[in-house]
């Protein structure tokens, strides 16, 4: 495995949605995703985090064109998605794939799991007949299911289960790049760490890489190999995983990694919590320069005025007027 | 002196089609005026039940109260009548959910809803409760009290309209508040405000709560005690150091374990609980977490684990900690907590 090969680049990656204005039923832009940028290299994770609505699922959507960009490229093994014709976008979402954060809702009630684990295998004429059989059965058990499962329906298995036969369905395809949104969220933390631990494993064995969505933030750090914080539709700092939890340099991340609730009373009772005032701004008309300087305690002038560069090295880059 | 609120043997059934899910299966607890109760345990194990039972919140049919009692104050509430019961809830006991939404009136103000709830209690003028109502939304961090009296709950944020439900819980003084999964539904840095709100509200008003939440994190920072729920039953019970730094139930080694922390160094494989809880319709008769159990011995097949007593106020009911366990158990401490 080429352990320096970039297989994602996303490049000022922008996504606006249109909706009705509030005054006199003229239209404004959502800017749900607004100039972002990233790479990943083959094998490695990054997770994405920030509060709900900041963007991280519209990036998710909008690389595998799920959305179409309001402008930027996603290049994916040194090919822009974004301008890829219909015939080549085929075979790139076979190479990308989604698993999602709701376990209940995007698996369909009447499919049985083989059919839900074989649909994909048809989509893209992978497999037939008994070599279909047998490939379902592998992907049960490559994600801790058995042979049996394949004639249930999605209701007789709990939540933790029905999330394996999500990352089954994913895996079917042979895909090389995955983009876990929230996969975990709706289990149970006894159940979570099954899920982690088989996305850890699968990611050794098959090589895979993630993007890693998830507002959980001591789980983005036990999985990533790089973490991005985003605020309203913006990345406000990216770094390595450890650098960036043991040395957060924005102001918002500061305040976001000092909101975690510790499993440990004595370390919680001597934490000192950066409280936040307000919530966050709407996306469709946010504030002018550094988006978090209504919220931030050491804004000054220029931060109403003039958006932070993002400045560092390729370890560590952060946008705040301070640095 | 008699605590603020004792449960005793509490045991909650529901009828349905499919047979009696037996969903709190005989479970005892004491609180004491002022102290903050965690309840903590997986999704279906009777959390919710019980402070609902507590509150006479559930609905009769399908839920059936099949035993025990709710000493309040030393009045057992499972035997007043609901007219009685009217004046407990929101006075004596005010009660936080997870989503604020569904217990909001969407078509009544902000400010009469506090109000109506001080109104409902006190035979104090409209201008005395309003007056109280703005003093509420002060003590929890509303910006601009007087404009948003006359706000509907739509045009509030998930933190603030948690913050009204604060506020409304707390508007007649209560000795106890119940939080079920108040913060669930919120993003961290608002889940941190309403911590920080409830942690300086209940330093101030000297109010007992009990909160059930799935997050350690937040029992560490907030609670005094915690009970640990699996499958209907209180598997342990201490101070949050006993429960932190000395767990004796293999399920709470396993809760403790499953977590990452956001301050370890190394990054080490997590140890998941394998398998899921057992269904309560046809609950198991020995201990309900066996099948779970990588500890497991012959007689937790059959017997149910009785209580063992760890210290004053800690208990745990795992056959580890029978005496003639005890060197099983010494070696199981040793891998699990390593
Ligand atoms: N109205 C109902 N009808 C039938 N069964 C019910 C009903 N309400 C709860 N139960 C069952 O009672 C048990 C306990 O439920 P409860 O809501 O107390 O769980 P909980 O511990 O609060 O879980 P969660 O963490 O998901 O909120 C579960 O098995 C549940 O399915
Ligand atoms: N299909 C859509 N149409 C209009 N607005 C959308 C759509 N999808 C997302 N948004 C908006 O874009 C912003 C970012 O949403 P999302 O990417 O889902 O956030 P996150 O995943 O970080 O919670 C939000 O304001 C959301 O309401
Ligand atoms: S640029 Fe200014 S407002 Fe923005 S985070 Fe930095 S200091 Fe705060
Ligand atoms: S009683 Fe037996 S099965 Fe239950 S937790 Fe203890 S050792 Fe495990
Ligand atoms: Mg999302
Ligand atoms: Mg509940």
């Amino acid at each position: 495995m080429n352990n320096n090969e970039t297989i994602m680049e996303v490049k000022n990656l922008v996504k606006y949605f249109p909706v009705a204005g509030e005054t006199f039923g003229k239209s404004s832009l959502l800017k749900a995703v607004d100039d972002v940028s990233f790479t990943i290299k083959r094998g490695e994770t990054l997770g994405l985090v920030g509060e709900s609505g900041c963007g991280k699922t519209t990036v998710g959507r909008t690389i595998m064109r799920l959305y179409e960009p309001t402008s930027g490229k996603v290049i994916f093994k040194g090919k822009d998605i974004v301008s890829a014709k219909p015939n080549e976008m085929k075979s790139i979402r076979r190479q990308i794939q989604m698993i999602f954060q709701d376990p209940y809702a995007s698996l369909n009630p009447r499919m049985t799991v083989s059919d839900i684990i074989g649909e994909p295998l048809d989509i893209h004429r992978l497999a037939k007949g008994n070599a279909r059989k047998n490939r379902i059965h592998e992907l049960l058990q490559m994600v801790g299911l058995n042979a049996e499962h394949a004639t249930r329906y999605p209701h007789e298995f709990s939540g933790g289960q029905r999330q394996r036969i999500g990352i089954a369905r994913a895996l079917a395809v042979e895909p090389e790049f995955i983009i876990c949104d929230e996969p975990i969220s709706a289990l149970d933390v006894s159940i979570q760490a099954q899920v982690i631990n088989l996305l850890e494993e699968l990611q050794e064995n098959l090589g895979l890489t993630y993007l890693f969505i998830a507002h959980d933030l001591a789980m983005v750090k036990h999985i990533s190999t790089q973490v991005a914080v985003m605020y309203l539709g913006k990345i406000v700092e990216i770094a390595d995983s450890h650098e960036l939890f043991a040395n957060p340099q924005h102001p918002y991340t500061q305040a976001l990694l000092s909101a975690i609730p510790t499993p440990d009373p004595k370390i919680a009772k001597e934490h000192k919590r950066i409280i936040l005032e307000g919530d966050v701004p709407s996306p469709i008309d946010p504030p002018a320069g550094c988006r978090f300087h209504t919220r931030c305690r050491f804004a000054k002038d220029i931060c109403a005025q003039q958006e932070p560069e993002f400045k560092g090295d390729s370890k560590h880059q952060v946008a705040c007027h301070l640095i | 002196m008699t605590a603020l609120l004792e449960v005793k043997d509490l045991r909650v059934s529901f009828f349905i089609p499919a047979g009696e899910v037996q969903a709190v299966r005989g479970i005892s607890f004491t609180l004491e005026k002022g102290e903050s109760l965690a309840i903590v345990g997986e999704s279906g194990c009777g959390k919710s039940v019980t402070v609902q039972s507590i509150m006479r919140l559930l609905q009769s049919p399908p839920a059936k109260i099949a035993g025990g009692s709710i000493l309040f104050q030393g009045k057992d509430l499972l035997k007043l009548s609901e007219r009685e019961m009217e004046k407990v809830r929101g006075n004596e006991i005010g009660m936080i959910f997870q989503d604020p939404m569904t217990s909001l009136n969407p078509t009544m103000k902000i400010g009469k809803q506090i109000a109506e709830g001080v109104r409902m209690h006190r035979k104090v003028s409209t201008e005395d409760a309003k007056r109280r109502a703005l003093e509420m939304e002060n003590l929890v961090g509303l910006p601009h009290p007087e404009r948003r009296y006359d706000q509907y709950p739509h045009e509030f944020s998930g933190g603030m309209r948690q913050r009204t439900m604060i506020a409304m819980s707390l508007a007649c003084e209560p000795k106890l508040v119940i939080a079920d999964e108040p913060t669930t539904a919120l993003d961290v840095t608002i889940q941190a405000q309403i911590l920080e709100l409830m942690k300086d509200i209940q330093k101030r008003l000297d109010t007992a709560i009990i909160l059930i939440t799935h997050d350690l994190g937040i029992v560490a920072d907030l609670c005094h005690r915690v009970v640990v729920m699996y499958a209907g039953k209180i598997i342990e019970s201490g101070s949050i150091e006993d429960i932190f730094y000395n767990p004796q139930h293999p399920y709470t080694w396993g809760l403790l374990k499953s977590v990452p922390s956001i301050h370890s160094q190394e990054k080490r494989r997590l140890v998941p609980i394998p398998g899921q809880p057992p269904d309560l319709i046809k609950p198991p008769a020995g201990c309900a977490f066996m099948p779970r159990c990588k500890y497991a011995m012959k007689v937790c097949v059959e017997h149910d684990p009785a209580d063992f007593q760890i210290n004053n106020g800690h208990k745990a009911a795992c056959w580890l900690l029978h005496p003639a366990a005890a060197a099983i158990k010494e070696a199981a401490e040793l891998e699990a907590r390593a």
